[in-house]
């Protein structure tokens, strides 16, 4: 069982390292064609604009300031801190979509009424919606990357509110009806026919959500002028970028990989759940043996 | 009058209202009494599957009145008096075969130390005893058919629902399916309602058949079946068994050309 999900999480490994090696072949043909052909658009092959992969991995490893730590290490930590901002907010924003998912499916009415806001509130760019957020948050004396964790959780639970939905709405009316003959409470039908029929469906929310609330953390980090994450070196470098491109292009390269690490993670919970309920019933066997 | 399971007088159904309305049944009387098995036989629309929801409390009368074991329908429900069969076995794809036929029992608040005891019982029962652990996409749908009403006889309900229980199921598992269950019938003394729209099946399982008809759906005969109690392969060539054949499908001829 051990052994099962460590060969996953090693096989996610080496596909998460496939597809970047496959990314820096395109990256370096193109600029090798373009640069052979003379050819200038979409993107200008120059180094200044398309800095060599090589030279991306090498910034990482030299100090990001005058005889400071090498970049890569400054980047990991910010990563660190964006990654727990996002965490809880993803956790807040999961909790808070599964809650509309089950009231929705409980009560029409709370649908009819509640579900435009929050179709509305996804339509509203995040970018305006941060920086209320982190001047109330400051209002309020909210630690700075809680009031981030907010703005993470506000991309979360969309995903969660409606594939929950979706999920618990998935039993077929038999099933429903064959509850009903045997007199179950509302809370039986939910736990013991919804909710287990809707976990495939929470999970895929789940994994939309670990992504969007990475995202949601950085670009929560950007009006709050949060030091430390990974919103204000990639506002940094991107400043910086006639100067030295490749760092900016390290930065997003953390960045992508943070997001996938919270990916990953999730996805390793979701086969650990399957694996879970399946080893209980093991042990029944074994018992019953 | 306690040996009647169900007992309908001028019993009426019609689904929504106004120039929507459709009369699903109209004027239905019905006694079914302990121990017997009565299938409902009709064409599509006659309204077969919405009678034996009305007495399973899926849905509500419209008109008249209805009594499961001298109860009302909604109270004979909450005493988890029937036990229901779907022609989908609905299972639930997450639980092992056994897990599925304790959920009726984790419902009823039966012991933990109790429920695997009578679902291995009940499984043993529908023979289905080695496939306690597996889980319901590895079966056949003969087997989940088994294990479907393996659960809803594991309360030990005085009724049991079947609405076309077998009919998606091939010829071959069907007859044996229909072994089974007037097996299971005998063993149990459980009284039947069983909805189908094959007249040999009708005919093979019943104590009696009722023939309804469509437009509005009521009942336009009803047909006792003399045959033996005891029911095998031999009864199936039976002359008495064509007969009953015949005499079910020409009352349902009548019954559409009256509809009509």
């Amino acid at each position: 069982m051990g052994a099962a999900v460590n060969r996953r999480a090693a096989r996610t490994g080496v596909s998460i390292l496939g597809v970047i090696l496959a990314f820096a072949l395109l990256w370096e043909g193109y600029k090798f064609v373009w640069t052979a052909l003379g050819w200038e658009t979409p993107v200008s092959p120059e180094d200044r604009v398309m800095p060599h992969t090589w030279d991306i991995l090498l910034t990482l490893f030299q100090p990001a300031q005058r005889s400071g730590p090498p970049l890569i290490l400054v980047e990991a930590r910010a990563a660190l801190m964006t990654l727990r901002e996002a965490f809880v907010g993803f956790l807040v924003g999961g909790g808070i979509g599964f809650g509309l998912g089950v009231l929705f499916v409980r009560s029409r009415t709370s649908e009819r009424a509640f579900m435009p806001y929050v179709v509305a509130s996804q339509t509203i760019p995040i970018l305006a919606i941060a920086p209320m957020v982190v001047v109330w948050g400051g209002r309020l004396d909210i630690p700075q990357w809680l009031t981030i964790s907010i703005i993470a959780a506000y991309l979360t639970f969309f995903p969660v509110a409606i594939n929950t939905l979706r999920g618990l709405r998935s039993p077929p009316p038999t099933a429903l009806e064959l509850m009903r003959s045997y007199a179950s409470s509302p809370s039986e039908v939910l736990w013991k026919l919804q909710v287990p029929a809707a976990m495939p469906y929470i999970f895929t929310a789940l994994k939309v959500s670990a992504a969007a609330s990475v995202i949601g953390a950085i670009v929560g980090e950007l009006p709050a002028g949060f030091r430390g994450g990974l919103g204000r070196d990639l506002l940094q470098f991107s400043q910086q970028f006639t100067a030295a491109p490749e760092k900016l292009f390290a930065a997003v390269l953390i960045a992508g990989l943070a997001g996938m690490l919270f990916v990953g993670l999730v996805t390793l919970a979701e086969h650990r759940w399957v694996a879970a309920s399946m080893r209980q019933t093991g042990e029944i066997t074994r018992a019953g043996a | 009058m306690t040996d009647l399971v169900v007992e309908a007088r001028g019993m009426g159904k019609t689904f929504g209202s106004g120039v929507e309305a459709t009369e699903a049944l109209r004027g239905i009387d019905l006694d079914i009494a302990s121990g017997d098995f009565v299938s409902l036989i009709g064409p599509s629309g006659c309204g077969k599957s919405t009678l034996l929801r009305l007495i399973g409390d899926l849905v509500s009368p419209t008109v008249g009145s209805l009594t499961v074991n001298g109860k009302e329908p909604g109270r004979a429900r909450l005493d988890r008096d029937y036990g229901i069969v779907f022609q989908s076995a609905t299972l639930l794809d997450w639980r092992t075969v056994e897990k599925n036929v304790e959920l009726p029992l984790e419902i009823m608040d039966f012991s933990p130390e109790e429920r695997p005891a009578r679902a291995r019982e009940m499984l043993d029962l529908v023979q289905l005893g080695g496939f306690a652990e597996h889980y319901p996409w590895q079966l056949s749908g003969g087997m989940q058919q088994r294990v479907a009403i393996a659960r809803a006889l594991a309360f030990r309900p005085s009724l049991l629902l079947m609405d076309e229980p077998f009919g998606a199921l091939d010829e071959m598992t069907r007859e044996l399916m229909q072994q089974e269950v007037l097996r299971l019938w005998e063993e149990t003394d459980t009284s039947v309602v069983f909805v189908t729209h094959s007249i040999p099946e009708a005919v093979f399982l019943s104590t009696r058949v009722v023939v309804m008809s469509p437009r509005p759906g009521r009942i336009s005969r009803e047909i006792a079946v003399d045959l033996p109690r005891r029911r095998d392969d031999d009864t199936r060539e039976s002359a008495r068994y064509f007969e009953l054949i015949t005499e079910v499908r020409e009352a349902l001829r009548k019954g559409e050309r009256e509809g009509a």
